[in-house]
């Protein structure tokens, strides 16, 4: 049962991260970046280029060559979230949401396959984090889990600080609250949805080398479900809301393990779009929701 | 001119077996009809209504496993079957409509997707849909070969577009577009947003299965690999691209995007991302698709919403 909560936690930060980016993203501009979850796929290819050109890491190494990785497949996943909404988006601020959601798609086709187009086979992942396990509480724990999910908060609550605490963060919530006000202010609108599109593309950058690391496998689809799951644990949470993604990525994590425990993996999936639409039909704002994301 | 586009591009899709009549032309041409058929019913959805329909080769699923498995499991010869195909699609489209439909464009865009996913896999799970090999055997529809099966296919497709097209003029399609245009100013009227919005999402599900059933036909097989994100995005791109709500528009681009493929299979992978880049490209430089509805009243002025720097 713990082994549960455990294995639940660790898949969670993962959507947590994810859903981060998504919930930004929506919060400040209301446009459901449907390419997100290529972006984190990108972003395990991105690593995967980084450590093959590095050539033959030795075991001792490999953390030290994962972390380079890491920060190397966030600098171009976050370029990219900028070039996308920069080429795809912006054009189009001010036309009816459905252009966008469809450019969206558009942009998720390309990267799919622009990346199937380099070859469209699985690849195995250079660095596999090596599998030590520890035995806490009768839960099996490998200290690989642990270094990724200290990373995976460590990334979490720089971002918290980040909105919180800065003057960017302010302008990103000013424009959360009124775009029109915010620019009459004297905020420039313009930079902050660019630097929002790039921290939330690198945190998706960074799951996706921590996938990699962690299952071993990458291959150009593994953005699509991820997409769809990190956006059900942000709506979970009450999308736009930073902490609300971070909990809703948690939350959906566990309920995934004990459903896919007591209802047969096969069926996790199924479950957990079951839960994004019960949650949209009874509590659409979320958990840490408080606003009405709807126009009305 | 405008009225006598339709009997043409009739004439010109049951012209082109007489001039060849290979059995690839023939495979390429019904998959065409088909999937002109899917354009025009998620045409009814995203186009008269405006609802982003992300899932919708989920209803084409739902008409392909029914006629599939009973004209399998009871014998029955396919036309029979439809009568049950239509009320499981409606079925669908009534338990997929009723929980959604009170969302707006995003959440539902992405729910739709949901569902699309949970038919997909729970046809892959299940024993009575064949797990994820699928049905196999399903007799088809005999109407003298693969050439009569075209041209059968091509009078339901018909069919479908005509009927498509008078929905859109009918008091029903009236209130759709008044839905897309502006859904609070609807509601304000008088209308029930949410009763209409239901009934396009049934007459999309009925065009969807009733294609589907044609699918299972021309296949005589269907597994839960047909029914992918990729095929519920390349009818949504054939939509876009001829126009959204614009009858003519779509079919042209539903025959644009089934054809297209053909003639760039040497490019591989990179098709798709040609797609990718067109849905971009038009949707930036000519949101209205390549083949408009031509206005009847003159143009709303758009209401900006959010920042335009």
């Amino acid at each position: 049962m713990t082994q549960l909560v455990w294995d639940g936690l660790f898949v969670g930060s993962f959507y947590a991260l994810v859903a981060l980016g998504y919930s930004m993203v929506y919060g400040i501009i209301k446009l459901l970046n449907f390419a997100h979850g290529d972006i984190y796929m990108l972003g395990a290819f991105a690593g995967f280029v980084v450590l093959s050109g590095v050539g033959g890491v030795s075991a001792a190494f490999s953390v030290v060559a994962l972390v380079g990785a890491l920060v190397a497949a966030m600098a171009v996943t976050g370029g990219l979230g900028v070039l996308v909404e920069r080429v795809a988006y912006r054009p189009l601020r001010g036309s009816p949401r459905l252009a966008v959601l469809i450019t969206a798609v558009g942009v998720s086709f390309t990267l799919e396959y622009g990346v199937a187009a380099t070859g469209a086979n699985p690849r195995v992942f250079p660095v596999r984090v090596e599998s030590q396990a520890l035995q806490v509480l009768g839960v099996r724990i490998t200290v690989a889990q642990l270094a990724l999910m200290a990373i995976a908060v460590g990334l979490m609550v720089a971002l918290d600080r980040y909105v919180n605490r800065t003057s960017t963060g302010r302008a990103m919530r000013a424009i959360a609250l009124d775009p029109k006000g915010a620019l009459l202010m004297g905020v420039n609108v313009n930079a902050v949805i660019s630097r929002t599109f790039f921290i939330g593309s690198a945190l998706a950058g960074a799951a996706g080398v921590m996938a990699g690391a962690y299952y071993g496998k990458i291959e150009f689809l593994m953005g699509f479900l991820i997409g769809l799951k990190a956006f059900t644990a942000a709506v979970m949470g009450g999308i736009g809301n930073i902490r609300g993604a971070m909990l809703g990525g948690l939350l959906l994590g566990l309920l995934e393990a004990f459903g896919a425990h007591f209802l047969g993996g096969e069926w996790r999936d199924v479950f957990t779009f079951a839960v994004l639409i019960l949650f949209l039909s009874v509590k659409p704002t979320g958990l840490l929701g408080e606003r009405v994301s709807e126009r009305v | 001119m405008g009225k006598w586009v339709g009997p043409a591009g009739l004439l010109v899709a049951v012209a082109v077996p007489f001039v060849d009549a290979s059995p690839y032309t023939l495979n390429v041409l019904t998959t065409a009809a088909i999937f002109v058929m899917l354009a025009a019913g998620l045409n009814i959805v995203v186009g008269y209504c405006g609802l982003l329909d992300l899932g919708y080769v989920a209803f084409m699923a739902v008409g392909a496993y029914t006629s599939g498995i009973l004209s399998t499991a009871l014998e029955l010869p396919l036309p029979l079957t439809i009568p049950a195909v239509l009320v499981v699609a409606v079925l669908a489209a009534l338990v997929i409509g009723a929980p959604t439909l009170r969302l707006r464009s995003d959440y539902l865009a992405i729910v739709t997707l949901g569902f699309g996913e949970i038919i997909r896999i729970t046809a892959t799970n299940l024993d009575f849909t064949g797990g994820p090999t699928g049905i196999f055997g399903i007799p088809g529809i005999e109407v003298g070969g693969p050439a009569g099966f075209y041209f059968f296919c091509v009078a339901v497709v018909a069919l479908a577009v005509l009927g498509s097209a008078r929905l859109e003029r009918s008091r029903l399609g009236r209130a759709w577009m008044f839905i897309r245009e502006d859904e609070d100013a609807a509601e304000a009227m008088g209308v029930n947003t949410y009763r209409v919005k239901l009934l396009a999402y049934v007459f999309g599900a009925v065009w969807g299965a009733l294609a589907g059933v044609l699918f299972a036909a021309h296949l005589s097989a269907v597994s839960p690999q047909s029914f992918v994100f990729l095929q519920s995005a390349l009818v949504l791109m054939a939509v876009v691209l001829g126009g959204m709500g614009s009858t003519r528009g779509v079919v042209v681009g539903a025959a644009v995007i089934s054809v297209v493929p053909e003639v760039l299979r040497d490019l591989g992978a990179f098709r798709y991302v040609f797609f990718g880049v067109v849905l971009i490209v038009v949707m930036v430089l000519r949101p209205q698709g390549l083949w408009p509805v031509r206005r009847r009243e003159p143009e709303r002025a758009e209401v900006r919403e959010g920042v335009r720097v």
